[in-house]
Parts: structure tokens; C-alpha cells; sequence
């Protein structure tokens, strides 16, 4: 569904990605671990075309989308979760929602803000809060539920855990792995790499740059290096 | 009380320091050569009594505030509970506005003529604050050269009258026009822009226009000005006492009655109420429009509306290109008023009031700023009599307007929707 062929990035003269490579399936989860700075997010941001990649190919869907524009490209079937949420403070939690489904219809909002509120009761019982005085939990939620409005077939979700108590994790986790149930692909970026290995079909460990290993989630694990330098020993 | 003895003291010094070379003492030409004068006992009496009151109020200060701090704030406009709905919400809202309009309406014709003249002047403000709330209460974009705008309005219709003699009526929407391409034009180069950097250019833009009319004298008449523009018509009735164009007639004789210029105020005035209206009218369905919500999502966060796959190159000229819009109506409807327009009437402090309008009022708050409009216009008018000291009171009023109400006189409410099937 989605390809990263030999993919550099430079912010400037600093080179952010040494020619990454990967490829994430439709229905799969793909978890994509690594340490701060290893350029996790510029990935991310890569795909999304701000910054562009200065070589490689990305293609979504069969379609090349290096040198496409932002905006396109967030329309093209494609949502991202950014890290640390930004959901629109201000905003009532509707109207958060209101935002993400900014290009659909009347009849689609319906459908789909339904489908969110179902994933996510608490939202339908805050509708009319401001997002801003919401825990983080569930402004976690709202940003994961904006991201869905836009009919996504492919979300992206960086840091979903960030700064969240284990059992709000958990509840997070859980709804990644339904949306995969009902055949959404999911690209998820962490930190939290026990936990994110655990519900990925696959993983991806980034190092300066680089994909240093690639595996099942499972493999991942157990395997001894990444048990050192990511889930402690 | 001992530990504020003495920073109350050194307060009282600085002010006495600071005083008495200002106002005790004054120079005077000795034929060729200044000699330095001491002011009269007065002057000198109210130097120490100001002195003594910087004293005793930092002495006491904590007393003083906490006193402030009892005294109860204005409670919300309407309280509205929870349990009622937002439709009657609405439709109480909507009598209040009927209301608020009916009395708008009859009410010049009871009012003295400066009044009247002066609440036309208001109205401006309103629109000129309604039009700025767009880009810097909604869309978040802080723009301190929204004069421009309102410049550019004044001068299509007194240029277009000048050399094609065109009419109010048809220069009224072209001055919108002419003003919102000139907004789309700064759009572009602030798009990458925010905060204080936007803030520096938008003001530099004003900076800009204002010279640019001073200085092309061949064109805009430079600081001398525009005059004679004509007043507006009502559908071809004048309210001069002769009819300026041929055609027309004036509105006394159409009616058969007698000459009397307070007709004009009245019918200026009631065409800015139109304005207004239109404008409210125009911007509340913008603002409850996808539209509108972009703004406000582009306000809170940029990245997020870009993950959403909104485009903020659209967003923010959108804003820039409407807002001006506005403060071109404004201006078109400036001019005519005045019936003489000079670069004078546009400088910074123009800007200043109408974005003090908007924060004062609420960012976002329609109403608010209506209020605050009236507020700003109608106090320096009212505190006259103080002269030099008005602009003082006018700062000492901002001043406390933020330590009490810092969120402006009625911060923006978000609308409750409803879903059909909650």
C-alpha cells in the first residue's frame, strides 16, 4: 500500500534520512521504533511532503507522491495523528471533528462521525467541551478521531502514547487493533517499543537515519540487540 | 507593613524625580539665551500631592486590590443554564437582536444631531472592528496595518468619483473590491509569516499606502487631499439643498418639506446601520460556514489543519482577502460621509483603535465588539472636556480593562450544535 524506495531527506545540509526503504501492506500494522533523533517523524513527515525527500521514491497506492503537494496528498486516502495530538483547543470536540471531515459530505459526516463515536463514546458524550480542557487521553482520542473523519484507508499515527498513563495506553492500543479489524492499514510510530512490537504484524528499527533491522513484531521481540538498546535488557 | 515602607518610598521619590523637571519646571526665552523658570506654587503643590498618592497607594496597595477584588464583576449578559436548549437560545437571541435594531432604527430621529452624527462615526468603528475580527480573532493573524484597507476603500470612491464620476452607489462594492485585492496582494508574501514577524510587515504595509497617497500628489492630490465628494443618494434623492447632479432631485422637494440638514445625518447614519447589519449579517454566515472553522482551526494549529489536508495558503488569503474587504465599505462610506479625505485620516493609530476594538471586545466575540467600539469611540468623545488628559484616561482605561477582564468585555462563545441523531 505504501513504499518508500532508497529515501534521503535534508533539512539544509543535515541529512535527516539515509536512504530509508520500506513497505507497509494493506491491513497490516507496521510499527516503526527507534531512539529520539533517529528521524522517526521525519519519515512521517516525509510521506506527507513537508519536508520533500530530496531523492527516492515514495509511492501510495501505486501512485508517486514524492513531489506531490501536501494538501493533496492528506486527501489522497492518507491521515496522520500528529505527535503530541493538536487537536484545535479553542474548538468544541464537534467541531474538532467538523475540521476532519472537512471534504467530505453531509451524508459521509454523518457516517463516519458516527463510526468515530462509536470507536470512541467519550467523545460523543463531550461533543460540545472544548477540546482544550479535555485530559490527554482523550484529547488523544479526538486527534485519532479527526484523523478517521477524513475516510482514511491508511492512518499514520506518531507517538499515540505520548505522555499518557499505561492504562490509557492500553485503551489506545486497543482501538489501533480494531481499526486494523475493519481493514484499516496502520503505520505506527513509537517509542514504546514493547508495546508497539507487540501489536504490529511488522517492525521497523530506524537507527541515524537508517533501517537497521526489519522483522515480524514477534521476531523483534526476542531479538537480542533490539531487547538491549529498546525495551531495556 | 515594613517591608513595603520602603519600596512606597523609593515609588514616591521616583515619581517626585520624574515630575518635577517635566511639569515644575519650564523654559523660558530670555532674548537670546533659555533660562529655566520654576513653575507657579501650584503647579508644584499638585507635583507633591502626586508624589504623596504613588506613596500611600504602593503602601496600601494590597489593601487597594483586594478591596478591587471584592467589588463583583459584571455578570454574563444573559445567564443561560445548561438545561436550556440551543434553539431557544437562538430565538432569544433573535428578539434581543430585533429589539437592539428596532431601537437603532427610530432612534436618530429623536437624538440630537451631534449624536447621531457621532454614533455614525461608531458604526464605522463596528464595521472597521467586525472586518479586523476576521483576521486577527478568527483567522489568528495579527495585523497591525488594517488602515491600509480602510484607505484603500476611502480612496477608490474619491478617486473614481474625482476623474469618472462615478457614483456612490456603484463605488460602494468596487471599493470592496479594489480593497480585497489589495489585502489578497499582502497575502501573499506574510503566508510564511507569523506572529511578530507578520505583525512588522502588515504594519509596514500600512506604513506604505499611507505614504504612497502623500506622496503621489498628481494622483491623490497628496496631503492636501480629495475634497467635494458627494454624499450618497437615495435612489437619486439628494440631500443637499440643491441638487449637486443633474437628474436628481433633492429629497426635501421630492416630499415636499421643508429644507432641513439634519435629514442627511439621519439618512448617513441609517445607511451605516444598513452597512453594519449587512456586515454582521454577512459575517456570522461565515462564520458558522467550513470556512469560518478553518480560520479558527488555523488559529489554533497550523500543523493539524495541514494533517487534515487543508490547504492554509487559501485559508489565510481567504482571511486577508475578506477582512479587507469590509474595511473597504468602510472606507468607501468613510469618505462620503466626510466628503473630504487626506492621508491624515489614515495613520498607525487608526490601526491601533480598531485592533484595541477587537481585543477589548473579545477576539471572536461579534458583540463584543460592537460594544467595544462604542466604548472606544464614545469615551474620548465624552471625556472632551479633559483635553490633553484624554488620551491618559483612555490608556489608564485599557490598563484596567486587562487586569479585570482580560479575555476582552465578551469573550467568543462556542455554539452548541446538535446532531439529528445524538
Amino acid at each position: 500500500m505504501l513504499k518508500l524506495q532508497n529515501v534521503h531527506t535534508h533539512y539544509g545540509k543535515i541529512e535527516a534520512l539515509k536512504g530509508v526503504s520500506l513497505e507497509v501492506k494493506e491491513g497490516e500494522i507496521v510499527s516503526l521504533i527507534g531512539a529520539n533523533g533517529a528521524g522517526k517523524s521525519t519519515l512521517l513527515m516525509t510521506v506527507c511532503g513537508d519536508p520533500r525527500a530530496s531523492s527516492g521514491k515514495i509511492l501510495f497506492e501505486g501512485n508517486d507522491i514524492t513531489q506531490a503537494n501536501t494538501p493533496d496528498i492528506m486527501r489522497s486516502g492518507l491521515a496522520i495523528v500528529p505527535e503530541g495530538r493538536r487537536v484545535f483547543a479553542g474548538l468544541t470536540v464537534l467541531e474538532n471533528l467538523h475540521m476532519g471531515g472537512f471534504f467530505t459530505n453531509k451524508q459521509e459526516f454523518e457516517s463516519t462521525l458516527e463510526h468515530v463515536f462509536k470507536l470512541f463514546p467519550r467523545l460523543r458524550e463531550r461533543q460540545s467541551q472544548r477540546s482544550g480542557t479535555m485530559s490527554g487521553g482523550e484529547q488523544q482520542m479526538l486527534a485519532i478521531g479527526r484523523a478517521l473523519m477524513t475516510k482514511p484507508r491508511m492512518i499514520f499515527l506518531d507517538e499515540p502514547s505520548l505522555g499518557l498513563a499505561p492504562i490509557i495506553i492500553n485503551q489506545i492500543f486497543e482501538i489501533i487493533e480494531q481499526l486494523r479489524d475493519e481493514g484499516m492499514t496502520v503505520f505506527l510510530v513509537e517509542q514504546n517499543a514493547n508495546q508497539a512490537l507487540r501489536l504490529a504484524d511488522r517492525g521497523y528499527v530506524l537507527e541515524n537515519g537508517e533501517v537497521v533491522l526489519q522483522d515480524t513484531g514477534d521476531n523483534l521481540l526476542v531479538n537480542e540487540d533490539v531487547r538491549k538498546a529498546y525495551l531495556g535488557g | 507593613m515594613k517591608d513595603k515602607f520602603f519600596p512606597a518610598l523609593i515609588a514616591g521619590i521616583v515619581t517626585f524625580v520624574l515630575a518635577f523637571p517635566l511639569l515644575g519646571l519650564s523654559i523660558v526665552a530670555d532674548g537670546l539665551t533659555l533660562g529655566l523658570e520654576g513653575a507657579d506654587t501650584k503647579t508644584l503643590g499638585y507635583i507633591a500631592l502626586a508624589s504623596l498618592a504613588v506613596f500611600f497607594f504602593q503602601l496600601w496597595k494590597s489593601n487597594i486590590v483586594a478591596v478591587a477584588k471584592s467589588i463583583p464583576l459584571p455578570k454574563k449578559a444573559y445567564s443561560s443554564p445548561a438545561a436550556r436548549s440551543q434553539s431557544q437560545r437562538d430565538k432569544r437571541e433573535k428578539l434581543f437582536t430585533l429589539i437592539v435594531v428596532a431601537l437603532a432604527l427610530v432612534w436618530p430621529f429623536f437624538a440630537s444631531r451631534g449624536n447621531v452624527d457621532l454614533a455614525t462615526l461608531v458604526l464605522i468603528y463596528v464595521m472597521l472592528g467586525l472586518g479586523l475580527n476576521i483576521v486577527v480573532g478568527l483567522a489568528g493573524l495579527l495585523d497591525l496595518g488594517y488602515v491600509a484597507f480602510y484607505a484603500v476603500g476611502a480612496y477608490s470612491y474619491a478617486l473614481l468619483y474625482q476623474y469618472f464620476g462615478l457614483s456612490f452607489w456603484v463605488c460602494l462594492p468596487l471599493a470592496g473590491l479594489f480593497a480585497a485585492i489589495f489585502g489578497f496582494i499582502l497575502g501573499f508574501p506574510v503566508l510564511r509569516l507569523r506572529g511578530d514577524y507578520l505583525a512588522i510587515v502588515t504594519l509596514g504595509f500600512g506604513e506604505i499606502i499611507r505614504i504612497l497617497l502623500n506622496n503621489w500628489t498628481h494622483l491623490t492630490g497628496g496631503p492636501n487631499g480629495i475634497g467635494s465628494i458627494p454624499k450618497p443618494s437615495l435612489f437619486g434623492l439628494e440631500f443637499g439643498r440643491r441638487a449637486k447632479e443633474e437628474g436628481n432631485v433633492p429629497f426635501h422637494e421630492f416630499f415636499s418639506i421643508d429644507y432641513n440638514s439634519g435629514y442627511k445625518v439621519i439618512f448617513l447614519y441609517l445607511l451605516a446601520l444598513l452597512l453594519v447589519l449587512f456586515t454582521i449579517f454577512v459575517i456570522r454566515r461565515l462564520m458558522r460556514m467550513p470556512v469560518g472553522r478553518a480560520w479558527e482551526a488555523l488559529r489554533e494549529d497550523e500543523i493539524a489543519c495541514r494533517s487534515l489536508g487543508l490547504n492554509r495558503t487559501i485559508i489565510k488569503l481567504s482571511a486577508f482577502t475578506i477582512g479587507a474587504s469590509f474595511a473597504g465599505f468602510a472606507g468607501a462610506f468613510f469618505s462620503a460621509r466626510q466628503g473630504f479625505i487626506s492621508p491624515e485620516s489614515f495613520t498607525f493609530i487608526e490601526s491601533a483603535i480598531i485592533l484595541a476594538i477587537v481585543v477589548l471586545g473579545g477576539m471572536g466575540s461579534q458583540l463584543g465588539i460592537i460594544l467595544a467600539a462604542v466604548a472606544m469611540t464614545v469615551l474620548p468623545e465624552l471625556a472632551r472636556e479633559f483635553q490633553e488628559y484624554r488620551m491618559l484616561m483612555f490608556g489608564l482605561m485599557m490598563v484596567l480593562m486587562m487586569i479585570w477582564r482580560p479575555q476582552g468585555l465578551l469573550p467568543m462563545k462556542r455554539r452548541h450544535m446538535e446532531l439529528t441523531n445524538g
